[in-house]
């Protein structure tokens, strides 16, 4: 682009694997690619995050499934999707083709379902374009009475140490963290230690509305999972607490994936400066189909505004940058 | 990247390859506002959307401007569409002002900027043969109903209109019936004009004098289930335009799913945005509905499981 900034945005995800930018979808928030695809080429992103996927097909929730609430919505789907046969013969070829690297997300009812799921991802004939793995621990586990496996150090240990069996070493991992746990960090050690080559930092809050003309919840599923800008100074705390963990050689150092409210480029940069490498833009693309596509530009030019030339000088930044009177 | 095509109208058109996926976005800009009854007609400059839509499609439109806490986009019907205008292409749609997204878009003044995602869904499927064809309205649901009268009329097919509200007010486009449709009734439930009750009241005649064997609605779930109902007794289908909350109205964020069979019986929770808003009115599991909550067949595909999740 002509008269732009010159900004190095390549950014490392891990296993020795670079990608051209730091900006990717969320999770649930882009489907399999196809629908983007219309407004952007989807092949720009630094990676392309497939909607969690798990075994079997998936009816999701009934609905109202969402509610907009301030500069955020709830939504309810329940994990809806194809299973991950059908994912790997249907989605991942055709993202393939048009070029895009692909972070796929998936999930599992139990632990051995995750590592199931895995298997049949590492099988398949398009894993090529798969740059990483994305473990959407933030599910319930059913086989304990549906606690979220990420609200518990051990299940999250578990689930990470079976997937990580199954994925080829080369192959980055990612453990997707809830925000709410009394303490992340000891979330993110745990999964840290038990295989994960990185995180990405935050899934929805859990949040409940209720309609004031009918006294009822709004959702058909009662509860939703909170996101959008409003949801965007917890992604930092949790960025900024598990960088700090990190720096101060709790566990080793993994790259970092900041989700949470990002809408503009200025909003990429916060959570790059709290820690994180990569970003990802979910509920802002609900807003505009081309926002992952906008930031990307727009972060190029925040990132030039400050000086620097290449993206990764800016990670973790305010950590250095602290006033200690 | 290509760079946005500036228009006459200043209005500027963003899209990877419209012509191929047949969807644009759009900096619209309104160009005229009025008042119909209880709702707005708004007429916007949005170029290339009409060359690609057509009747029962939908348009996503942004609220509340570029720092505004109203993330999610209104989906609203496309009541007509203009190619060639002064200003280059525009959108006509009749919007009724309930929540803060469609109390600001009722605000809007001529020349105010709008973002608009269209054409989007499946329109209404047209008949091969020049066959009689019923054309249901409840209330705002009018809206798309007079252009896909104008596409039947050129295609052969006689159309008789039913318009159906609450009240007078809440009725849209009755004078635009007359000149739209070989024959017109018209039902509010208080009976401040035509008769008294609802269009399901009056249909059964409507389908034994036309013998259609095809009708097209748009309405509120209610309304839409009745005319399915009574096409059936007719021997006649219904194709339905449904009215889903939608998060983002582009197929992403699979919020606007309703159950639905598919040509082989099969119950699936399909997106509205795409798949729909137009279904076949016998494909729908009207019954998973009550009062404003669907739930999940038990016999959809990958329905909740007894101890399952
Ligand atoms: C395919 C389609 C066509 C439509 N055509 C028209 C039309 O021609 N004229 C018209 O006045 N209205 C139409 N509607 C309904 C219109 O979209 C809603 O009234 C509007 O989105 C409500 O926004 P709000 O800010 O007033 O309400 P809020 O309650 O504040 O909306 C909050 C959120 O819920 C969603 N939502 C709430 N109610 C509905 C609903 N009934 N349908 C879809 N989303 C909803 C909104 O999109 C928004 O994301 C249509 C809806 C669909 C799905
Ligand atoms: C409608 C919707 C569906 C989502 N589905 C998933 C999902 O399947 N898997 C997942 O890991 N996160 C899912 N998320 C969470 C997002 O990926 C993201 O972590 C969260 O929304 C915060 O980012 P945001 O504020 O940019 O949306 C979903 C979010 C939304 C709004
Ligand atoms: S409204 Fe988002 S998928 Fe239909």
């Amino acid at each position: 682009m002509a008269g732009s900034p010159r900004v190095d945005l390549s950014v490392p995800i891990g296993a020795g694997r670079v990608l051209p930018n730091p900006v990717m979808t969320a999770s649930g928030c882009a489907a399999n690619g196809r629908e983007l695809h219309r407004f952007f080429d989807v092949s720009q992103l630094g990676a392309f995050v497939t909607k969690t996927v798990m075994m079997e097909p998936r009816s999701g929730r009934g609905t109202p499934r969402m509610a907009e609430t301030a500069s955020g919505m709830l939504n309810s789907i329940g994990l809806q999707g194809p299973g991950i046969r059908a994912f790997v013969e249907q989605d991942l070829p055709w993202l393939k083709s048009v070029g895009a690297r692909v972070l796929v997300s998936i999930a599992g009812n139990t632990a051995g379902e995750f590592a199931d799921v895995a298997r049949v991802l590492a099988d398949s004939d398009a894993f090529d374009c798969v740059v990483g793995v994305e473990v959407n621990i933030s599910c319930p586990n059913v086989a304990n009475r549906g606690l979220v496996f990420a609200c518990d150090p051990l299940s999250s240990a578990k689930v990470i140490a079976l997937v990580r069996e199954q994925l080829p070493r080369d192959v980055p991992m990612f453990a997707k963290l809830t925000p709410d746990v009394t303490d992340i960090v000891s979330i993110a050690d745990a999964a840290v230690k038990a295989g994960a080559t990185g995180l990405t930092m935050i899934n929805t809050l859990l949040g409940m509305v209720i309609d004031t003309d009918t006294l009822r919840p709004h959702l058909g599923g009662i509860t939703g999972g909170l996101s959008g800008p409003s949801i965007r100074p917890v992604a930092v705390r949790a960025l900024w607490q598990v960088t700090q963990a990190m720096r101060a050689g709790r566990f080793q150092t993994v790259p970092l994936i900041g989700v949470g409210g990002v809408r503009t480029g200025r909003d990429a940069l916060e959570l790059i400066a709290a820690g994180a490498t990569m970003v990802q833009v979910g509920t802002a693309t609900f807003n505009d189909p081309t926002a992952p596509q906008r930031v990307i530009g727009e972060l190029e030019t925040a990132v030039a505004a400050h000086g620097v030339d290449c993206v990764t000088g800016l990670v973790g930044i305010a950590h250095d940058r602290m006033v200690i009177p | 990247m290509t760079p946005p095509t500036p228009t006459t109208s200043g209005a500027t058109v963003s899209a990877q390859t419209s012509a191929r996926d047949g969807v644009l976005r759009v900096d619209g800009e309104v160009i005229a506002i009025r008042r119909a009854g209880a709702y707005h007609h708004l007429t916007i400059v949005a170029p290339g959307v009409a060359e690609l839509a057509r009747p029962g499609q939908f348009a996503a439109l942004a609220v509340g401007g570029p720092t505004t806490g109203n993330l999610l986009r209104r989906s609203f019907s496309i009541h007509k569409v203009s190619p060639s205008g002064t200003y280059g292409g525009t959108l006509d749609l009749v919007i009724a002002a309930k929540g803060p997204g469609t109390q600001w878009l009722t605000e809007l003044r001529a020349h105010d900027a709008v973002d608009v995602v269209a054409p989007l869904g499946r329109a209404f499927p047209l008949p091969t043969e020049p066959v009689p064809c019923i054309l249901v309205g409840g209330g705002y649901g009018s809206a798309p109903l007079f252009w896909l009268a104008e596409v039947l009329r050129e295609r052969g097919c006689p159309v008789e209109m039913v318009l159906g509200a609450g009240s007078e007010d809440r009725l849209f486009g009755v004078v635009e019936a007359r000149r739209a449709a070989d024959g017109v009734t018209v039902t509010t439930d208080d009976g401040s004009a035509g008769h008294r009750g609802w269009v399901s009241d009056v249909l059964p005649e409507v389908f034994r004098r036309t013998g259609a064997p095809v009708a097209y609605a748009c309405g509120p779930m209610g309304m839409l289930q009745s005319v399915t109902r009574v096409a059936a007794e007719h021997g006649a289908v219904a194709q339905v335009a449904v009215e889903e909350a939608m998060a983002c109205g582009v197929g992403v964020c699979m919020t606007c799913v309703m159950p639905v069979r598919d040509k082989a019986g099969v119950t699936k929770m399909v997106r509205s945005c795409v798949e729909g808003p137009v279904f076949r009115g016998d494909r729908v599991r009207w019954e998973a509905f009550h009062d404003g909550v669907c739930g999940v067949p038990a016999d959809a595909v990958g329905a909740p499981q007894a101890g399952g999740h």
